[in-house]
């Protein structure tokens, strides 16, 4: 059964395989825009008394990277190993609701490019160019946000591009919440399923509880500066505050969304490359549902220096300390995973390894941060973004990395280059060490956060300019895989079902696999089912060839249609003009209403 | 909405759909929890009036909610006539429970138009911007939800549904209630307890 | 599995709207007498709550359903509950008359 090609193929596609790698290329886009914002902002903070860019635009690149890096970059790559990964893991044929997968796609696409125009814009709102890009800190803290303190449109493009973005996630996760519980091939039991699919569900449930309250918030914020309302309005007995608990009762699952699947990909990675199963797989399973579950109680600890009082420092002081717990325990079931193992050194196995030591510097500094006294040195300065980078950067992306190196012989059907896999890790790891371990020494020797230079007075120009020099080396690492990337099209060595031996039924069909996956469903006994164990042998692959025609539904085009209704409508506020909200909103009526009623057999 | 339901083998034995909109339910709590939140921690913060007990008419609200009650029932009598078969009550019932979903949404307009000639807007203080969004939301949701019904009844009209789609209707049914519920806590906290 | 069968009779649809009814006139009525002020904002709490319960379990079909929706809806619906009072004890102590968060 050939693949149709083509530009209307991939437009239309519902294929989770097609989704998962248009939300990679994308991502990986943004990523690369992310970090071209963070060298502009490395290279000012290079020396102090920097002139590279002015203050405003300074706030601009700090602000854009943040977002650009959460939104954009991080959560939309785990969401390329949702689509692509998951429904091969549980033996399924695609997510639940393919044309609904495809729209959350788009609404990415257009919210990230929605986001990125402010970068463009500016002459059309009577400004220069790289003026009217969002510029209140990715967290975006009222009442600085007001319209009184932020009169452009800065704002408004944040607070618009986040609400399209949300809707994003939204979908996806009731997507995937029901794939995972509801498509399993037979025998695929909840607990035999591989670790980085039960990450994945849990993530769903943070996006899909957390997203709302972020979307009141930004309500708020919207009605605020367009229609005169006052949440965050001191005069008016409002409290910014408000704001602040909003955020960050989204914020804070949110780092958890950002960090479980990556977890889940260390997980499944480094099995396979010590050739034993993941020590305590139920632990590990269970500690990731609880630190869901906790992950919700810990938010005001963002908020240390506000002055909530001694009662609620406290116990959310207590909470964080808690929330180390399962994760610790995740990390030294990692450990033992390699204890004894068959270790093979592959560039997947070095980044996630690498993964689990950069975390547990992050989780350190974070556990720093859970004390109320400590914090308030810490807070606001440079000490916290080298914690948010350790976990994001030496976990998050480092993880994402290992899932890349393993993953891609199976999605692209051949394997990058080992030699300059290694050295893309090297120079990142060491890059990424130089960047943002000084950062700590940076912070408590007093450089606050979000400032656009620094005097000589400070006794930290010479650790910035060690973390800029870091900085940099990550970028000739990221250019190194693109190399690698580039060169692997070409002359990457084909990649058979299962290069790595891997435990999971993702291995067990060719690579790139065909449109519908699996030939036959497979019937699964256990949690290696492509493992010979004390316990069972390997399973049988699926035949090469399906014994019969398998229906594979068609695409379609109004999951785009519907997705384009939205940021037309966010055109309306930013334009001031109300006519456009009726096109935007019909635009997505009329996709909805013909995605409702076209035929489309699952 | 689309063609018959077929019910696909699921590992859990129920039905997509269902699971999803029950999942999308849980996750709206959460919103309209904030948005309550919100309205309840800025209660008695307004720093000038109109206030609640000056401006709120209890007996006009009293109207709209046992309207949207009935308009339960009706949603569900709707779900049992087309789960037997009977269309013509279901269209009956379909085009009822959209119909006091309107009389609701006029009594919306009504206490909105109200309000504003008594001087509370979005804008005038923390009662008018609480209010305004936390029911105007609740009100956006019960628009979307007569559009629903229509929908649904149009579809009826053409013959295209039936029992063996009834799940659509059920799923129907379930936004439709959960629009209500929300409207039994608001009525509550926002009319009742001042 | 199927779970049409289930479903309740009419009967019960119509008792349980009567029981929505009573529940709102008492709920209307506790709000008009002077008598009840001082435990007015428990039973209003309590008469909602069983509004709300008897939608759910009844028109919703929760009741008899399989318990995973049961968890699918009360599981956010604990974590808003729960959000919701945080909230409050958090801004209980911080608003007071003195202002913002801050002046203590």
């Amino acid at each position: 059964m050939s693949e149709a090609r083509g530009l209307k193929s991939w437009l239309t596609t519902t294929d989770h395989k097609r989704i998962g790698l248009l939300y990679f290329w994308t991502a990986f886009s943004f990523f690369l825009v992310g970090g071209l914002e963070a060298l502009l902002i490395r290279a000012q903070l290079a020396q102090p008394d920097g002139h590279l860019v002015s203050a405003e635009t300074y706030n601009q690149l700090f602000t854009m990277h943040g977002t650009t890096m959460v939104f954009l970059a991080l959560m939309p790559l785990s969401a390329s190993f949702f689509n692509y990964i998951v429904p091969l893991q549980i033996g399924a044929r695609d997510v639940a609701f393919p044309r609904l997968n495809a729209f959350s796609y788009w609404v990415f696409l257009l919210g990230g490019l929605f986001l990125n125009a402010s970068w463009f814009v500016g002459p059309l709102f009577r400004a220069g160019m790289l003026n009217v890009a969002p510029d209140g800190g990715w967290f975006g803290y009222a009442n600085l946000t007001e319209r009184q303190y932020s009169p452009g449109p800065n704002i408004d493009f944040w607070l618009l591009g986040l609400q399209i973005l949300g809707i994003s996630s939204l979908a996806a996760g009731f997507n995937f919440i029901v794939t995972i519980l509801n498509l399993r091939a037979p025998g695929m039991k909840l607990m035999r399923l591989p670790t980085f699919t039960w990450m994945t569900l849990v993530t769903q449930f943070l996006i899909i509880t957390a997203f709302p309250v972020i979307t009141a918030g930004l309500v708020f914020l919207m009605f605020d500066r367009f229609f005169g309302a006052h949440f965050y309005v001191h005069q008016a007995g409002a409290t910014p505050i408000l704001w602040q608990h909003l955020f960050w009762l989204f914020g804070h699952p949110e780092v958890y969304i950002l960090i479980l699947p990556a977890m889940g990909i260390v997980s499944d990675v480094l099995p396979t490359f010590a050739r034993k199963p993941l020590f305590g797989y139920t632990v590990v399973v269970y500690s990731g549902i609880l630190i869901g579950f906790m992950g919700w109680g810990v938010w005001s600890h963002h908020m240390f220096s506000v002055g909530l009082g001694p009662i609620a420092d406290s116990v959310f002081a207590a909470t964080t300390m808690l929330i180390a717990v399962p994760t610790g325990v995740k990390i030294f079931n990692w450990i033992a995973t390699l204890w004894g193992g068959a270790i093979r050194g592959t560039t997947a196995l070095h980044f996630a390894v690498g993964f689990i030591a950069m975390f547990i510097i992050g989780g350190l500094s974070g556990v720093t941060h859970a004390s109320p006294p400590a914090d308030l040195q810490q807070t606001d300065t440079y000490y916290v973004v080298a914690h948010i980078h350790y976990v994001l950067f030496g976990g998050t992306i480092l993880g994402l990395f290992a899932g890349i190196y393993y993953w891609w012989p199976k999605m692209t059907g051949r394997l990058l280059s080992e030699p300059l896999g290694k050295w893309h890790f090297w120079l990142q790891f060491i890059g990424m060490n130089l960047a943002f371990f000084p950062m700590h020494f940076i912070g408590l020797l007093g450089m606050p956060r979000r400032i656009y230079t620094y005097s000589a007075d400070l006794g930290v120009s010479d650790l910035n300019l060690v973390s800029t020099a870091g900085a940099f080396l990550i970028a000739v690492a990221i250019l190194v895989f693109l190399y690698n990337v580039w060169r692997t099209r070409r002359h990457g060595q084909p990649a058979s079902n299962d290069p790595w031996g891997g435990a999971s039924l993702e291995w067990s069909i060719p690579s790139p696999p065909p449109v519908y996956n699996f030939s036959v469903i497979p019937t699964v006994t256990s949690r290696l089912p492509r493992w010979r164990t004390e316990l069972h042998g390997p399973m049988q692959d699926p035949p090469a060839v399906p014994p019969a025609p398998i229906h594979v539904p068609g695409g379609s085009w109004w999951p785009l249609v519907a997705a384009l209704g939205l940021p037309v409508m966010a055109l309306a506020p930013l334009t001031h003009t109300l006519w456009v909200v009726f096109v935007g909103a019909a635009l997505l009526l009329v996709g909805i209403y013909r995605w409702a009623f076209e035929p489309f057999e699952v | 909405m689309t063609h018959a339901a077929v019910t696909h083998h699921t590992s859990m034995g129920l039905d997509n759909r269902k699971m999803a909109f029950w999942a999308f339910i849980g996750s709206e709590c959460l919103l309209f929890g904030s948005l309550i939140s919100t309205y309840l921690v800025y209660k008695g913060r307004s720093v000038v009036g109109p206030y609640p007990h000056e401006i709120l008419n209890i007996p006009f609200t009293s109207v709209s909610t046992f309207d949207l009650l009935m308009s339960s029932l009706m949603m569900v009598l709707a779900l049992a006539a087309v789960q037997r078969g009977d269309m013509k009550w279901g269209k009956i019932w379909l085009f009822s429970t959209a119909l006091l979903g309107l009389v609701f949404l006029g009594g919306q307009v009504i206490e909105f138009t109200e309000f504003v000639h008594k001087g509370l807007t979005m804008s005038t203080n923390l009662f008018g911007c609480t209010f305004f969004v936390l029911t105007g939301t609740h009100g956006a949701h019960v628009a979307v939800g007569v559009l629903w019904l229509l929908t649904l009844g149009v579809r009826a009209l053409q013959g295209k549904l039936g029992p063996a789609n009834a799940m659509t209707v059920e799923i129907t049914g379930l936004y439709w209630h959960f629009v209500d519920v929300v409207w039994i806590v608001i009525f509550t906290v926002v009319y009742l307890i001042q | 599995m199927s779970e049409e069968h289930k479903h309740p009779s009419v009967d019960v649809y119509l008792r349980v709207a009567a029981a929505l009814v009573i529940l709102t006139v008492l709920e209307v009525g506790v709000f008009y007498v002077p008598a009840f002020r001082p435990v007015l904002v428990p039973v209003l709490l309590v008469l909602s709550a069983t509004k709300f319960a008897l939608v759910v379990m009844f028109y919703m079909h929760l009741k008899a359903d399989n318990k995973f929706f049961t968890f699918l809806f009360g599981a956010p619906l604990l974590l808003a509950v729960g959000v919701m009072a945080a909230l409050l004890f958090l801004f209980f102590g911080a608003l007071t008359l003195r202002g913002a968060a801050g002046a203590g």
